[in-house]
């Protein structure tokens, strides 16, 4: 594949939603792109700078009740998100960027706060805190096998019609309704927080894929150790 | 138990009982080697006796001792910098933070007009109104293991509150870190000591109003709210202590890193609280030279092992610094045990590309999760079963190696080494 201008990894407002291990997302797009010889870039842009129209691949993370109010506001009026994934750029967003993401969402006080309308959700707020491992298995039409990954929230998901849930849950809460995050054209969303796409290489490459089209084959072995990981963490989860 | 004696007489009955029995488990545990027996004892003393923390307290002078990273050896500088008193101090040295654990500490030091407590964060406003102490020291604030514990806005709006509340409390607070500082200007007395902040992840936006805040150095404003770095009676800077009366010091300690000279900073302005002077207090400071297993140095087969404990990111980025130089080879070990936090999402959070290059050997339960981290940020490793691998693979390299592990991971290794001191 040639690809003059490098792809554009847009990470939004790692100053205030990055609680835990968010970054992992970026270097892992950063990685697998790279090792497939594809020139990636990674755009930090904090909450005081206005969002790159020309993103190709946007990343959201996770975010205290607060900051993630805060952000959604400055999303919304600053519009470079909203006009970038209407041209069709890929949005990832874990935990409180997923929520973000949709018509609207619990805020601090539990009143609902008007989201970024980029999904067809709605969260509120739960009654019980979500904490621990997930295992999901996707739609079968994303073709990305079992979701593995760690929830940690306290959000309760409803779909409307034009989302399709991103998998069924057979371990953790995800949505609160047997179902898992959520996609949408290019937009896509998930319960899992932090780090989601490391035990799923496979939905990163679903990322990579949207954005840039067919991807090469990862180089041998570059792959052993994240498999690994991945394999023993559903095993750990299956006894 | 007789030497609790003393201190008992003026506890009510079911309190003194409490206190005896508790103790007695305590010793059963420690024989039974579960442990170091303090928080067991203190559990059952608080199951009969709930109210007991603040009975023990009464008529004490108590420190209390908060904070993300560095609780357990600035509560051992503060009690060291405290001994020119004369006198027992009271303290919880193995680092059970919670009520049970202060409980227990109490009970064991029963003539203890002094009590340095390391308490864990969440627990700030219940043991404040517990044992109205007369210093809370707030160290920093960042993420940490954050499926057990609370977020950490949440945590700087408890303490906030509870140290607004508290009277004749002097906060001694870290004035570089924006939520610390937020939290600790509530209270009605506060020495504001610039000890640095490391790690900044956590602490971009201003926590009164969330707009991003600016920083120069050390320095850190709001636009928005007008929220600024409060001005400074104490410093840290380089290798120097400056006091308020603006006399440096060299502080020489034998603990290694800048967190510890920073805790050490802390220690001393407490110190001057209770009328120690910097100069007698800073002696006993450069005495202490591990603190419950860490910084030891241990030899094992010939290799001279040194044991760092960091339990999450602002920690690792500290204790990354400390490590030794090559060719000493590096084993990194993660568990994700309940007192570890079961997500190990936080290793992304860490900056490991200043390892490249190096010897690096990988350890503990999550050893895969730490592995593919590595592998993102190019680290080569490899990855050992146990301490003696590790052991035997730098034998032969270097004549050291450096041993960076959590909690529990650090715990597995320690009594594999003999549980080092």
């Amino acid at each position: 594949m040639s690809r003059t201008k490098p792809l554009r990894l847009t990470w939004v407002y790692p100053d205030l939603l990055s609680t835990y291990g968010d970054r992992g997302n970026a270097l892992v797009l950063e990685r697998r792109a790279r090792l497939r010889g594809l020139p990636v870039e990674i755009i930090e842009v904090n909450s005081d700078q206005p969002v790159p129209r020309d993103g190709d691949i946007y990343l959201m993370g996770g975010g205290e009740d607060l900051p993630q109010t805060l952000a959604t506001r400055r999303l919304l009026a600053d519009g470079g998100l909203l006009e970038a994934a209407g041209r069709g750029a890929v949005v990832f967003a874990v935990c409180a960027g997923y929520l973000m993401l949709g018509a609207e969402f619990g805020g601090a006080d539990g009143a609902p706060v008007q989201g970024l309308g980029l999904l067809d959700i709605r969260s509120g707020r739960g009654a019980e805190r979500a904490v621990g491992e997930v295992v999901a298995d996707v739609d079968p039409r994303l073709n990305v096998g079992q979701l593995t990954g760690f929830e940690n929230h306290q959000g309760v998901t409803r779909l409307g019609p034009n989302a399709r849930p991103l998998a069924r849950t057979t371990l953790g809460t995800g949505n609160g309704d047997g179902t898992e995050g959520a996609y949408q054209g290019r937009v896509l969303g998930t319960y899992l927080h932090g780090p989601a796409l490391v035990r799923n290489p496979g939905l990163a490459d679903l990322l990579l894929h949207w954005a840039t089209g067919p991807l090469p084959p990862m180089p041998s072995q570059s792959e052993e150790l994240a498999m690994r990981l991945r394999a023993e963490r559903l095993a750990a989860v299956a006894r | 138990m007789d030497e609790n004696t003393r201190h008992h007489s003026k506890l009510p009955m079911r309190a003194r009982v409490a206190t005896t029995v508790g103790g007695a488990a305590a010793t059963v545990s420690r024989l039974a080697g579960k442990g170091d027996g303090s928080v067991i004892g203190g559990v059952i003393s608080l199951r009969l006796a709930p109210d007991l923390l603040s009975l023990l307290a009464a008529g004490r002078q108590v420190v209390l001792v908060t904070g993300t990273n560095g609780k357990t050896t600035t509560t051992k500088l503060i009690t060291a910098a405290l001994a020119p008193l004369g006198g027992e101090i009271a303290s919880n040295v193995y680092g059970a933070n919670m009520e049970a654990g202060l409980t227990s500490a109490l009970t064991h030091a029963p003539d203890a007009r002094v009590a340095v407590l390391e308490t864990d964060e969440k627990y700030i406003p219940a043991v404040v109104r517990a044992t109205r102490p007369k210093v809370v020291v707030l160290l920093n604030l960042s993420r940490d293991q954050m499926d057990r514990a609370a977020e950490i806005w949440l945590l700087a709006r408890r303490w906030r509150e509870a140290l607004g509340n508290a009277q004749d409390c002097r906060v001694v607070a870290n004035a570089d870190d924006p939520l610390v500082a937020w939290a600790a200007s509530s209270a009605r007395q506060v020495t504001w000591v610039a000890a640095g902040q490391r790690w900044r992840e956590d602490s971009w936006c201003c926590p009164n109003c969330g707009a991003h805040l600016q920083r120069e150095g050390d320095d850190w404003s709001c636009r928005e709210c007008g929220g600024r770095r409060p001005p400074v009676s104490w410093m840290l800077y380089e290798d120097e202590v400056i006091d308020p009366t603006g006399r440096a010091t060299k502080l020489d300690l034998a603990l290694p890193g800048r967190a510890n000279r920073s805790n050490a900073v802390i220690a001393l302005a407490v110190a001057e609280a209770f009328g120690v002077h910097t100069g007698q207090a800073l002696r006993e400071l450069r005495k202490v030279t591990s603190v419950a297993g860490r910084y030891t140095q241990v030899s094992r087969r010939g290799v001279d092992v040194r044991l760092l404990l960091a339990k999450n990111p602002a920690g690792w980025l500290e204790a990354l610094d400390v490590i030794a130089p090559p060719p000493a080879p590096v084993l990194l070990s993660v568990n994700a045990q309940g007192p570890d936090g079961r997500d190990t999402s936080w290793l992304w959070d860490v900056d490991f590309r200043r390892l490249r290059g190096r010897n690096v050997l990988v350890g503990g339960e999550r050893r895969l999760d730490l592995a593919v981290r590595l592998e993102a940020d190019e680290v080569a490793l490899k990855l050992v079963n146990d301490i003696d691998e590790a052991v035997d693979a730098a034998r032969g390299v270097a004549s050291n190696l450096e041993v960076l592990a959590n909690y529990t991971a650090f715990q597995q290794y320690r009594v594999a080494l003999g549980r080092v001191q």
